[in-house]
């Protein structure tokens, strides 16, 4: 008896569409996000993240409407990213219904924004997103480094000294995707996320790779993840979240089945 | 009608649509007296510090209503909506609460250590989905199995000095009470608003209660 590793599917969302791009581009279109936010439900996900990718911050409404329609339906934790850059984005996303925020680039421009959200709302809310990159050459000791624009912009941060200081400015939990395996249904990035996991002392859900159920189990077996996240493999049923989580169980990990 | 007590602490709106999604009554948010007095049921949440809780709470002179219909009518305590009932927290230094039942709030750091008995890492805030053992029968486990698991996001547990008022345990490092009732007063650790079908049974099962345990 203990506390479950969770699975979190993640829809990306488009102009209000749940889509699915390898490494960002060929978006593919995956549904209505309340639809498969609620059918991810039914098979028993354990949280859902929700990440708007619309380029343009015009289409905000379109993003709060639509976390108060999933918030009204689906009742399990609800996180929610993408276009968060100040405090009253994350006020926004919260009393749209959502109980956490996940903070990306924000937080690399403003890291005072991580410790005055986490003073103001509470550690338990805010997450903050890590988007790295192998930087280190082959033979030399593995460096990965934060990267925004969608991998291409190298912010010369060291990605393991970032998550430290994010915890240390209160973030309550680490959603951390490798730019290199993300979209190539390799399995997760396993050295990265264990380097992290081993650097602090709150969650991290691993992410960016998955695409069979053994990569969501070695992302607990191996890295030590608290939490898997995934999108495509759902997305296109593939597998579904139950038998994700059964596989996962079968492997003797602690799950909510 | 029932009525969500607003403190501004914590997300109501989740409780609210939890709430909503079970019952075609009434449900209103509210930090007005008078309509927590002339509701039949009471939804007592709360979210982030015990501190800035008790000053909201003594703020809007709210202590003396949640007393009030704590011994009146069917009263469920949410996560901080549990912790405040007990009569001191050691959270920032210290601090009293509202004291319906003898007993503290303690700090999981206090209490356990880096991992569990095997070996599972125990980080704090314990965030996420674990079981809870119902150490009593009680109206509000109705439908609900045995250790099934809800959604917890804490890092201080209530520690009740009558322990006959445990109706829940959970393991985390340590065996702590995550859920407690007595009389017309349930409180439970977890999130019952975001614990899927079981947490939904839960505040179906609150709603259908008429305070007689």
């Amino acid at each position: 008896m203990a506390l479950a590793k969770r699975i979190i599917p993640c829809l990306d969302v488009d102009n209000g569409r749940v889509v699915k791009g390898v490494n960002f581009v060929d978006i593919r279109d995956a549904g209505d996000p309340v639809e498969v936010a609620a059918r991810y439900n039914r098979e028993g996900a354990d949280e859902i993240t929700f990440l708007d990718i619309t380029a343009s911050s015009d289409d905000r409404e379109t993003t709060v409407h639509m976390v108060e329609a999933i918030a009204s339906e689906v009742f399990i934790p609800l996180t929610v990213g993408g276009g968060i850059r100040k405090v009253e984005d994350i006020r926004t996303m919260l009393n749209a219904g959502a109980d956490k925020v996940a903070i990306n680039t924000a937080a690399i421009h403003n890291p005072e924004l991580v410790k005055e959200a986490a003073e103001y709302y509470g550690s338990q809310c805010i997450v903050v997103a890590i988007d790295a990159k192998k930087v280190s050459k082959e033979g030399e000791p593995d460096k990965w480094d934060i990267f925004t624009h969608g991998g291409r912009n190298d912010t010369g941060i060291d990605a393991v000294e970032w998550a430290k200081k994010m915890a240390d400015y209160g973030a309550g939990e680490l959603l951390v995707t490798s730019m290199d395996k993300d979209g190539t249904k390799s399995g997760f990035n396993i050295p990265l996320t264990k380097a992290i996991v081993d650097a602090v002392n709150i969650p991290v859900i691993a992410s960016g790779g998955v695409g069979n159920l053994q990569h969501l189990a070695d992302g607990v077996l191996k890295a030590g993840a608290d939490a898997v996240l995934a999108a495509s493999i759902f997305h296109f049923n593939e597998y579904t979240v139950g038998e994700a989580k059964e596989y996962m169980s079968d492997q003797g990990i602690e799950m909510r089945v | 009608m029932i009525a969500v007590i607003d403190y501004s602490m914590g997300n109501l709106h989740s409780v609210h649509k939890a709430l909503q999604h079970v019952t075609n009554d009434n449900v209103i948010i509210t930090s007005n007296p008078e309509e927590i007095i002339k509701a039949d049921h009471i939804v007592f949440p709360g979210q982030g510090a015990a501190r800035d809780c008790m000053s909201e709470l003594n703020k809007r002179e709210l202590v003396d209503v949640v007393k009030e219909v704590s011994t009146t009518k069917p009263f469920l305590g949410v996560c901080m909506g549990m912790q405040v009932l007990m009569e001191h927290s050691v959270e920032g230094g210290g601090i009293d609460c509202i004291g319906i039942y003898k007993g503290t709030v303690q700090h999981f750091t206090d209490h356990i250590g880096a991992t569990d008995a095997n070996g599972n890492r125990l980080k704090i805030p314990q965030m996420g989905w674990n079981q809870i053992k119902h150490t009593q029968d009680h109206p509000i486990w109705k439908g609900i199995k045995d250790n099934a698991r809800f959604y917890f996001v804490h890092s201080y547990f209530v520690e009740p000095e009558d322990k006959s008022i445990i109706v829940g345990e959970t393991d985390f490092g340590i065996h702590y009470a995550s859920a407690i009732a007595k009389d017309n007063v349930f409180a439970i650790q977890s999130h019952p608003e975001k614990s899927a079908d079981d947490g939904l049974q839960l505040l179906k099962n609150f709603i259908n209660w008429d305070g007689a345990s």
